[in-house]
């Protein structure tokens, strides 16, 4: 196996680390006392800003640049909350490094607080997963124990509290100023911005909102600097991602790669997801999480120019939406020939529909009219101006919407419609094929 | 020192207008007038934070200040994006601003019962003009719509949930100029519904306001239930003293008797005094108020068919005779409609029925 860097999941697997004995002993914690004791937290922000590393929730802004526009105006809180309500369809990498290795996550906290200035930082968690919670704060308790939170950190005179809020199970909670509603105890509706939550965010007070990945790195960046960070990816795409891996291949599971690997190697290696399963073949990938456009697997291995495909920020969105698609947050689901694209979309389409805040009318009505459109074409009750008609409420709501929800959604159905709309008119021209169970187009009509 | 604020110069579909720096777009457009204005569904100037959420009034800005002359990527919300120096707005002038919103037309109506001959908002309802002025009349949707449980809220409000289109102007209005606010909005997406907290009455002295701020059918006045068509009475303005709100309304008759009593709407529908419970519910007869005269109607709407010799508008001729002869059976060729019925028969059809109503009823749960 080439030898990888592993930033994030160098601890796991080592027995014990959720402990913060064993996780001390193992070099933890070493990178708060550098932070607090040698460094200032400009120093450490230069550091996140060399490092070049991107927002890891999905949207892939640079971290530190997100750091360098936070307003500090004389004498108002600033806050930190860590984005961790992770409830893509396709992305469980949050909870994968959380439940594994809680101390990292609290690590990268004070690392970002103490940079950030904030006093009091939030890890808003997923309501679901009440077990990561009960872990979290078995850690946050240790660590406080050992003096690396509360009043007077290592003597540094900083304080920190750490608040871990379980939320109420909404995707749309995820969007970070829905998150900030939620996390004031309100509806979790997403704002109108600008106010950015830089300026104005949680109690009207400047705020950072980050992804657990991406706070996670702030460790390793502290104590090996930014640059050396920078230098491992590719080009702008700097550092290791964190990859939910699912689908019809053989080894599900997260995956801590190099940005800059290639998808063939990702996909048929047997050092990460060791082919498809037996006695099939690929036929479409979704790279980046259900948001983003879906890809046929010719695409997803080549782009459009000839290219090898590159897991990469750039290199998974060449070709634009026409041939490419996003690296998101790292959701990489597989699907071998007998995925139905028709009920795939469906189901996303229906996961958007039923998490829709409801705000804004092109998302709150178009993504209930598409989950509707799509299930009669799935059930043999389409009709052919069908499509186009999905086409067009898919284009009205894309970035017609108050939060990235609405393109969230329209972007599965369109692209499935771009790359695989030979499916569609397949189940429209011939109902009867397509309402027998585990129906799925072959390539060519079938005669009826 | 020069204390005048400086002014910022915007152009907006072609019309410049100086306004002070932190007005929204919507607000600069409506300085100029009714012909640029932006229609609104949600925002409502006396109410803070409202807009941003219905998208009416997307607009292109097509050069953003004169220091900084990008266009915007995207059409932006007009009620809620302040203008700057120099910055060139394209509303009706553009063709995507034009085509979004028969989108968002579209998209309001879908979910919408259009049980206008039976709603006591037709008439002065702003998505009968929203979507008079700006839709496509055609409708595209197919699918069943939406619907929610009737919902008992009080002796004076009348909720149709159906109607609504979650402007959330109500919900504002509870929180701003009530004292306590027992209704919100529940649940999400197209299921989020306008209800009572616990199936709580709403009951507070100005609750009425929420009425008169909802652009459609969804809060009406039970009073005034199924009584007239708003364009068959005539509306007087009058006020009265009252110690607990401004006391000056509309009344509306019908003949000499009141029927009912609302706020006073701008040109733009909004109420910029609320009035209270006893002045909008309770005071029903002419002896109540000081009548000062009637109500500036424009011509342009409906209720003004009543006052402006409505003998002298000209029938439309040609309706019966165009529609008998254009009525033709509709030719539905759609493939479903062939063989729906023995689809529908097939054993394949009923397993994978029985499959996703498991499907879904598990994942609903
Ligand atoms: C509908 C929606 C859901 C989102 N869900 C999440 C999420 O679960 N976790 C997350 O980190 N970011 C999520 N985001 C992205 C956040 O809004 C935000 O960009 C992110 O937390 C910023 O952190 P980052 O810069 O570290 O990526 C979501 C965005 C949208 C529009
Ligand atoms: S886009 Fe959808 S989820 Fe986002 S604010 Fe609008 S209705 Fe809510
Ligand atoms: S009930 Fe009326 S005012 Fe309230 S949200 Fe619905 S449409 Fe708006
Ligand atoms: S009026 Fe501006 S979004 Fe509704």
């Amino acid at each position: 196996m080439a030898e990888s860097i592993k930033i994030l999941t160098d601890k796991i697997g080592i027995e014990g680390i959720e402990n913060f004995d064993v996780y001390r002993k193992n070099g933890g914690y070493k990178a708060v006392e550098k932070a607090i004791k040698k460094m200032s937290p400009d120093e450490v922000l230069d550091e996140v800003k060399k490092s070049g590393v991107r927002g890891r929730g999905g949207a892939g802004f640079p971290m530190g640049m997100k750091w360098g526009f936070l307003a500090k105006p004389e004498g108002v809180p600033r806050y930190l909350v860590c984005n961790a309500d992770e409830s893509e369809p396709g992305t469980f990498k949050d909870h994968y490094l959380m439940k594994s290795n809680p101390h990292l996550l609290i690590e990268g906290m004070i690392i970002s607080s103490f940079t950030l200035g904030a006093n009091t930082s939030f890890i808003y968690v997923r309501g679901e997963l009440m077990y990561v919670i009960y872990i979290l704060e078995k850690a946050i308790a240790e660590a406080k124990k050992a003096g690396f939170l509360g009043k007077n950190i290592l003597g540094s005179g900083y304080d920190l509290q750490l608040v871990v809020q379980p939320g109420g199970g909404a995707y749309i909670c995820g969007e970070e100023t829905a998150l900030l509603e939620s996390l004031e105890g309100k509806r979790g509706n997403p704002r109108n911005k600008p106010p950015f939550p830089a300026v104005k965010g949680l109690y009207q007070c400047p705020t950072v909102v980050n992804n657990v990945e991406s706070i996670s790195t702030t460790p390793w960046i502290v104590l090996n600097g930014g640059e050396s960070y920078s230098k491992i990816g590719l080009g702008r795409s700097t550092g290791t991602k964190l990859i939910s891996a699912s689908g019809h291949i053989n080894n599900p599971g997260v995956y801590e790669i190099e940005l800059g690997l290639p998808v063939e190697e990702f996909i048929y290696s047997d050092d990460y997801l060791g082919g498809i399963r037996p006695g099939h073949e690929l036929k479409a990938v979704v790279a980046g999480g259900s948001s983003v456009p879906i890809l046929p697997a010719a695409l997803i291995l080549k782009t459009a120019d000839g290219n090898s495909r590159l897991m990469s920020y750039e290199s998974l969105s060449e070709g634009g939406f026409q041939s490419g698609t996003m690296l998101g947050s790292g959701g990489f689901i597989a699907m071998d020939e007998t995925t139905c694209i028709v009920r795939n979309t469906w189901n996303f389409a229906r996961f958007y529909h039923h998490e829709s805040c409801g705000q804004c009318s092109p998302c709150r009505e178009g993504t209930g009219w598409m989950d509707k459109v799509l299930y009669r074409i799935e059930h043999g009750l389409g009709n052919e101006r069908d499509i186009d008609l999905l086409v067009d409420v898919a284009k009205r709501i894309e970035g017609n919407t108050i939060c990235p929800l609405g393109d969230a959604a329209a972007w599965p159905v369109a692209s499935a419609i771009r790359h695989f709309r030979d499916e569609f008119e397949w189940h429209i021209k011939y109902p009867n094929e397509a309402i027998k169970y585990q129906a799925v187009y072959k390539g060519d009509m079938i005669k009826v | 020192m020069d204390i005048k604020p400086e002014l910022f110069k915007v152009t907006i579909d072609g019309i410049e207008v100086e306004v002070s720096p932190g007005t929204s777009i919507l607000q600069a457009a409506r300085k100029i007038g009714t012909e640029v204005a932006p229609p609104a569904m949600c925002y409502y100037k006396p109410l803070e934070k409202s807009g941003g959420k219905c998208r009416a009034c997307l607009v292109k800005v097509a050069q953003g200040s004169t220091n900084d002359p990008r266009p915007m990527p995207k059409l932006v919300a007009s009620c809620i994006t302040p203008v700057q120096n120099g910055m060139v707005v394209e509303n009706f002038t553009n063709e995507q601003v034009v085509d979004t919103r028969k989108g968002i037309v579209e998209f309001l109506l879908i979910n919408h019962p259009l049980d206008c001959p039976v709603c006591d908002q037709a008439g002065e309802c702003h998505l009968q003009d929203f979507a008079f002025e700006n839709g496509n009349g055609v409708q595209r949707f197919e699918e069943e719509r939406r619907t929610f449980e009737k919902e008992d809220i009080g002796p004076y409000i009348q909720l149709q949930m159906n109607r609504c289109i979650l402007c959330y102007r109500c919900v504002f209005t509870a929180d701003q100029i009530t004292d306590g606010r027992v209704h919100g909005v529940m649940n999400r997406g197209d299921h989020a519904e306008i209800s009572t907290y616990i199936h709580k009455t709403i009951d507070n002295d100005f609750s009425g306001n929420v009425i008169d701020v909802c652009p459609v059918g969804a809060l009406t006045d039970k009073t005034f239930r199924f009584k007239n068509r708003v364009w068959f009475t005539k509306p007087m303005e009058a006020h009265r003293d009252c110690d607990k709100c401004c006391g000056k309304v509309h009344l509306w008759y019908k003949g000499d008797e009141i029927i009912r009593v609302t706020g006073r709407k701008n040109q733009w529908g909004e109420v910029e005094d609320f009035i209270c419970n006893t002045c909008r519910f309770e005071m029903k007869k002419t002896s109540d108020w000081i009548v000062t005269g009637p109500v500036n109607i424009s011509r342009h709407s409906v209720i003004s068919a009543n006052k402006y010799a409505a003998n002298t508008i000209k029938k439309p001729e040609f309706a019966l005779d165009y529609a008998a002869e254009h009525y033709k059976k509709i030719n539905d060729s759609r493939p479903y409609n062939k063989n729906l019925d023995e689809i529908k028969a097939s054993e394949d059809y009923k397993t994978l029925m029985e499959q996703n109503e498991n499907y879904l009823n598990k994942s609903q749960n």
